[in-house]
């Protein structure tokens, strides 16, 4: 009788084991990338990143949190390239030592988006400046990424700007990142700071909040590709990282990236180097 | 790709689930029925083990895992090992406590019976461990239940890279977070299915198991 049971419990372990071996570890050219959720969700990676892995003969391990989660990776050693959007964090990143150089890569442009109905009337306002004070002094809902991300930055900053300490009921933390955040800001009618890429997508699947600010000087959105230093970190496969970066900066991947529309807009504008280069 | 995800759903746990169930036997089984001075500790240590917040895990998991951390070396740090590794830590502790509960179940005086019989203190272990297998299947059950439907460190440890180390509750995350309820409740629904076949051949087993005696 416990031959039986053995025999059986032997298959089962065998076909167990087989699964198991087959998750081996990675193949040796793999570049791991730090991101933000906007590059991700936006869909821009799906399109660029294959480009990047057939020329190399590579593997591109996207790894999309918040910047300034990606930053944090970064910082211990853990990805090979950082694609985010957080100018200040990005040049303390550099200073500190972390990586040879920053380099603008492309830009994009928050929206300030919220209800149709606009219970704070901010439509059309000249700056998220002064939105921010309109929504503040309505007390309208306003929810915050809360989760030191790219965006979450500028809001804050932009808060700073408009001289307002964001606090009480009308002023919601998610902790969530910008798709869910969208998701949760038309559930609650609410106001949001968002990147207009993220946005976009989100409404081509069918989201219903409407763009009320846009243009401001103070909603510019930069973003820079740092390779992670090799020199600190010696596990970083800093060859791979440096193609990536010159890869990205070319002029050839800045045509994708400009060429990149959802329902006829492009969600983000290159500026490398040599792209400015090539359109003076 | 819904597919691939839940195959690596799958290898990720039963990987986590063998290892565990190694480790976690045996040392259910020396729990129930060796005494030591700080064992009350130590069942104490189980106990808080079984209930382990997952994204704590996952935490430490990382720090350790980092380059910076004390095992960077091994670069496994968003990829399937390191998921392996957090699921092992998570599953343990339930199969080391059931294992533990269901011997202790076991009529105390047949291990006196099998020593009188001329059973070795070896031998006596292996039947008690046996008389006690369809508790055992239960904690098997119940690690694979929590750790299959677990997100916080997986999410955490494995980075939820496509094609890599995406697995099903992480999926779900994303493709919630990108608005895509359908695909979400698709992939929820595999996930229970799962949950659901692997109980359900356990509790087979279970039945089986009892007759075999």
């Amino acid at each position: 009788m416990l031959t039986i049971n053995r025999k059986i419990a032997l298959a089962f372990l065998t076909i167990l084991t087989l699964l198991a071996v087959r998750c081996t570890p990675q193949p040796p050219a793999t570049l791991r990338l730090a991101t933000t959720t906007s590059t991700q969700d936006s869909g821009l990676l799906d399109i660029i990143l294959p480009d990047f892995e057939k020329k190399f003969n590579a593997r591109v391990d996207v790894v999309a949190v918040g910047t300034g989660q990606a930053i944090a990776i970064g910082e211990k050693g853990d990805a090979d390239v950082l694609l985010v959007h957080d100018r200040a964090k990005e040049d303390k990143f550099v200073a500190d030592g972390n990586a040879p150089a920053r380099y603008d890569v492309m830009y994009n442009d928050f929206i300030i988006v919220g209800p149709a109905s606009d219970p704070a009337k901010i439509k059309g306002m000249a700056t998220a400046a002064d939105a921010f004070k309109a929504i503040a002094a309505a007390k309208a809902l306003f929810i915050s990424r809360g989760d030191q991300s790219g965006t979450n930055a500028r809001e804050l900053a932009i808060w700073k700007a408009a001289g307002i300490n964001p606090a009480g009921d009308w002023y919601v933390s998610a902790g969530q990142g910008m798709g869910e955040l969208l998701t949760m800001t038309q559930e609650r009618e609410a106001y949001t700071l968002s990147d207009r890429g993220t946005y976009l997508k989100r409404r081509s699947d069918g989201l219903t909040l409407v763009i009320l600010v846009e243009g401001g000087s103070d909603l510019l959105n930069p973003y820079g590709v740092i390779p992670v230093s090799a020199q600190k970190f010696p596990g970083v496969n800093a060859d791979l990282a440096q193609k990536f970066v010159d890869w990205l900066l070319s002029v050839d991947t800045q045509q994708m990236i400009a060429d990149y529309k959802i329902d006829g807009q492009s969600l983000f504008i290159p500026q490398s180097e040599p792209w400015k280069a090539a359109h003076p | 790709m819904i597919l691939e995800i839940a195959i690596r759903s799958l290898q990720v746990t039963i990987s986590a689930l063998i290892v565990s169930t190694l480790i976690g036997i045996p040392v259910g089984a020396w729990l129930a029925l060796v005494r030591f001075p700080a064992r009350r500790v130590a069942l104490a240590l189980v106990y808080t083990g079984m209930g382990l917040p997952p994204v704590v895990v996952g935490l430490v998991v990382y720090l350790i895992l980092s380059r910076s951390g004390p095992l960077g070396g091994l670069s496994w740090l968003f990829t399937i090992p390191a998921m392996i590794v957090a699921q092992i830590i998570l599953s343990i502790p339930l199969i080391v406590g059931i294992t533990m509960s269901s011997i202790l179940a076991v009529d105390s005086t047949l291990r006196i019976q099998l020593r009188a019989l001329g059973a070795t203190h070896w031998q006596a272990t292996r039947d008690l461990v046996l008389e006690a297998r369809s508790g055992v299947v239960v904690g098997l059950a119940a690690g694979f239940g929590a750790i299959i439907s677990e997100v916080g460190a997986v999410m955490l440890v494995g980075g939820n890279i496509a094609g890599q180390t995406r697995v099903l509750t992480t999926a779900i995350v994303l493709e919630t977070r990108e608005g895509n309820f359908d695909t979400a409740l698709a992939l929820g629904g595999i996930l229970l299915t799962l949950a659901f076949a692997a109980n359900l051949i356990m509790v087979i087993a279970q039945g089986r198991l009892r007759e075999i005696k």
